[in-house]
């Protein structure tokens, strides 16, 4: 079947079986940051944004992202690295798996709300899990981000 | 894992109809359930592209489409508004921002899933599901209805005077709850749900009147005895009947103590 998507800015089409989901899409397209860490939807590492909200893309058809605008790490080096660097200051992260889907979910958080406070931080990426570290690390880092940008 | 031979968007609700009268086909609507089963699909049939996926509010009631998201309930300020925070407390716990992003009140209310926030929240308003065929039945009716090929287009609440709250006990946070409570308090008395029992959420009122005018401690206690002695409680593995009886007791103490100004 023939689908549309505007990946990162540049509009492809390409022709794919009907139950592709979007996750091995955009992965054959080289997007590589986005992970497959579950089975049940619960991790939050494949995270995308489709048209701009983020949105898990283990879970959603290709097909259902036809005509519409699909952003991976990869469409957003600058904001990605502004914060990551602050992930790395604090060595939030141990085997640093979980790191793509954690940084597409706080910049979709920080895009929605621009100084959210501790609850607001753990309810918005509650989706987003961790094996490894037990989170301190990178609520610090969010939180030191967030008052670098309020410095700014 | 599921798979798919066929994708079809329809242009129309006839168009979903007519192919969902096929059993090997199906509608999709988040798929996040869906996702978790085997199942072999003909057709996936996409309503997406109806204009299912607004909330619309009057004087009356909100509409709300079937392939509205979670998200976009949770986040709807007229609905957050009407409900005291209830809609938001019910869904926030639902996985996440990326799930619920997804996730569409239609797949959840025609799924009439046992462990259900969605069912729980909706059955303690008054809540109506508008089917393609089916016509409008209340909420109440369809979850007891066996499953046909029908359409769910709209999940309609009826506006009325109400105070309302939710609350659920989980033993993590984005887990399933162990047990949800929701609860209005209208002119003609209270009105609470129990979802998670683990079986389908029932609804409450107060047929001895125990609430009659203000809620106090006391009167609130006395519900909180009657709903256990009432509600029926089964156990899985998130909780034993005995456990979830007692929190049968302790939620709706706690609900009708919020709702009444109460809570300490
Ligand atoms: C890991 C996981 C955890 C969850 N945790 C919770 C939780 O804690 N609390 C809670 O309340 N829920 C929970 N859910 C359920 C979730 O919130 C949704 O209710 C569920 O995924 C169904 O919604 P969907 O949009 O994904 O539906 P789908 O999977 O797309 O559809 C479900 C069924 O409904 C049918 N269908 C969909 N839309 C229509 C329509 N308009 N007309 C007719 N038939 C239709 C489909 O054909 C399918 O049979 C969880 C689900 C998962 C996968
Ligand atoms: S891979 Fe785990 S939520 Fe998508
Ligand atoms: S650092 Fe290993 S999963 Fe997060």
């Amino acid at each position: 079947m023939i689908v549309t998507i505007t990946l990162n800015g540049k509009k492809i089409q390409r022709d794919i079986a009907p139950d592709t989901v979007l996750l091995d899409f955009v992965r054959n397209e080289g997007c590589k940051s986005v992970k497959r860490g579950c089975d049940t939807s619960n991790c939050g590492l494949c995270t995308v944004f489709i048209d701009d909200k983020p949105a898990l893309s283990c879970s959603v058809l290709a097909m259902r992202a036809d005509g519409r605008k699909v952003t991976t790490l990869e469409g957003l080096q600058t904001e990605a690295e502004e914060f990551g660097a602050f992930l790395a200051d604090q060595g939030a992260e141990q085997c640093g798996f979980c790191n793509p889907g954690l940084i597409m979910n706080a910049i979709a958080l920080f895009r929605e709300n621009p100084e959210p406070n501790e609850n607001e931080i753990k309810e918005f990426l509650a989706g987003n899990l961790c094996r490894c570290s037990g989170y301190e690390g990178q609520m610090r880092a969010i939180l030191n981000f967030i008052e670098w940008r309020k410095q700014r | 894992m599921i798979t798919i031979k066929d994708y079809k968007k329809a242009s129309s609700l006839e168009e979903a109809y007519e192919l969902n009268q096929k059993r090997t086909n199906r509608i999709i609507g988040g798929m996040l359930w869906t996702k978790m089963s085997s199942a072999n699909i003909n057709t996936a049939i996409d309503i997406s592209g109806l204009g299912l996926d607004k909330i619309e509010e009057n004087d009356n009631e909100f509409i709300i489409g079937a392939m509205t998201t979670l998200r976009d309930i949770e986040t709807h300020k007229g609905f957050d508004l009407y409900t005291d925070g209830a809609a938001k407390e019910a869904l926030h716990h639902i996985v996440g921002v990326q799930f619920r992003n997804l996730a569409t009140v239609g797949g959840s209310v025609f799924g009439r899933y046992g462990f259900s926030d969605v069912i729980t929240l909706f059955l303690s308003l008054d809540t109506y599901v508008q089917l393609y065929k089916g016509g409008i039945i209340p909420l109440a009716q369809f979850i007891n209805m066996p499953y046909d090929r029908d359409i769910l287009v709209n999940i309609i609440v009826k506006k009325e005077k109400i105070r309302c709250a939710y609350k659920s006990v989980r033993i993590t946070k984005t887990d399933f709850p162990v047990l949800a409570c929701s609860a209005a308090l209208t002119k003609s008395g209270v009105r609470m749900v129990f979802g998670a029992r683990p079986g389908k959420a029932v609804l409450l009122t107060d047929a001895e009147n125990i609430i009659d005018g203000e809620i106090t401690e006391e009167n609130a206690e006395q519900f909180a005895a009657f709903a256990k002695e009432n509600i029926k409680t089964g156990s899985n593995m998130r909780g034993s009947a005995e456990y979830r009886s007692h929190l049968v007791s302790v939620l709706a103490k706690r609900i009708l103590m919020d709702m009444g100004g109460l809570e300490k």
